[in-house]
């Protein structure tokens, strides 16, 4: 590749304007080629657009008293079972609503709507995570003044949604132990990002060579001060030390 | 494209177009983190499809790498990171704050 001005063997991005054949590359590409070229210093955020509207639906949720987490994790990690079972035991005092990331099928929104919470399904299509605006116009569909949490299942994926921002109070990362404990070394990013860990179907545990310890010693080294709690959404072992974090989270709005 | 880079691309040239003030640009300068969790080489391949049709068509794309840094809380020693799951050199501490190499940047732009 010209390094000079970045056009490839076979061809050319732009017309150099002075009548050479291109690729003899003898010519100098010096001042004349680059003639009225104008520098224009920018120094935004690439994220600027999506932070913005993030920090927008932040905000929006704050004027409601409404306590908003994303949930994030590898597929299979048994978020949707965990939703369903969280929704269930908080329903009688707190007034919830789901929305439901996926790249297609609203098999997910149908099993939240069974419990029954307001919910609505966002599909990305080809797209690996929600994004803010995404959020803001499905958000906008409930009657937030009367809800006091607002739970987000993100697309299932530990890579792509770590860089955005929703303008959730804080993600929430869910690792099931059939996945492996180093998980939080092999995607730090996301471990990095999250805030709690929900170690997710611990009812498994007898069958695997899983080390819950090493587990959690990872997931502190990416995370330093990040809230664990080890559950199973199956049998609900765990489950009461999630929601007391929860009822006092959603308290605090 | 299963991939972030994609929407990240895009919002690339959402900026750029936004301050190029209609000229044809020439090249846009991008400044990422070595912990940005953005692949630079996928950027690069989405870039000439997110540009066809734009003032950024044909445009060059510069990417500067930043080295990441980070400050101990435990001991205040600021050393070279290469992971977020490193520890201080200096006294074997985990809470490491990151003071750069997460950056995602459109910094410069050079138009017509």
């Amino acid at each position: 590749m010209c390094t000079t001005c970045g056009c490839g063997p076979e061809e050319h991005h732009h017309d150099h304007g002075d009548g050479h054949l291109h690729h003899d590359h003898e010519h100098p590409h010096g001042t004349g080629e680059v003639k009225g070229a104008t520098k224009i210093s920018i120094e935004t955020d690439i994220l600027a657009r999506n932070n913005r509207l993030a920090a927008g639906n932040r905000a929006l949720f704050a004027s409601r008293g409404v306590f908003v987490l994303n949930l994030v994790s590898s597929p299979g990690s048994g978020k949707t079972t965990l939703l369903e079972k969280t929704l269930r035991d908080l329903s009688p005092t707190t007034r919830s609503a789901v929305i439901e990331g996926d790249q297609q099928t609203d098999n997910d929104a149908v099993r939240i709507a069974a419990t029954g919470v307001p919910v609505r399904q966002i599909n990305t299509g080809a797209g690996c995570h929600l994004d803010a605006h995404m959020v803001g116009h499905a958000a906008l569909e409930f009657d937030l003044e009367n809800l006091d949490l607002l739970l987000i299942e993100n697309v299932g994926n530990l890579v792509c949604p770590a860089s955005f921002d929703l303008g959730e109070h804080h993600k929430v990362v869910v690792l099931s132990v059939t996945e492996g404990e180093d998980k939080p070394l092999k995607y730090p990013q996301m471990f990095h990002a999250a805030d709690v860990m929900l170690l997710n179907k611990t009812d498994l545990l007898p069958h695997l060579d899983f080390d819950v310890d090493k587990c959690l010693e990872t997931a502190r080294r990416v995370s330093p001060g990040i809230t664990i709690f080890e559950v199973s959404a199956k049998t609900g072992a765990g489950m009461n030390d999630w929601y007391d974090w929860l009822t006092e989270q959603i308290s605090g709005q | 494209m299963p991939m972030h880079e994609l929407s990240l691309t895009q919002s690339v040239v959402e900026i750029c177009e936004q301050n190029a003030g209609g000229r044809r640009v020439l090249s846009v300068t991008l400044e990422l983190g070595e912990l940005s969790g953005i692949v630079p080489d996928s950027v690069e391949f989405c870039f000439e499809a997110c540009t066809k049709g734009t003032l950024l068509e044909g445009a060059r794309l510069i990417i500067t790498r930043v080295a990441p840094k980070g400050l101990c809380r435990e001991c205040g020693n600021e050393f070279p990171v290469s992971a977020y799951y490193d520890s201080c050199p200096n006294c074997g501490g985990f809470t490491v704050e990151l003071m750069r190499g997460e950056e995602m940047r459109v910094k410069e732009l050079e138009v017509e």
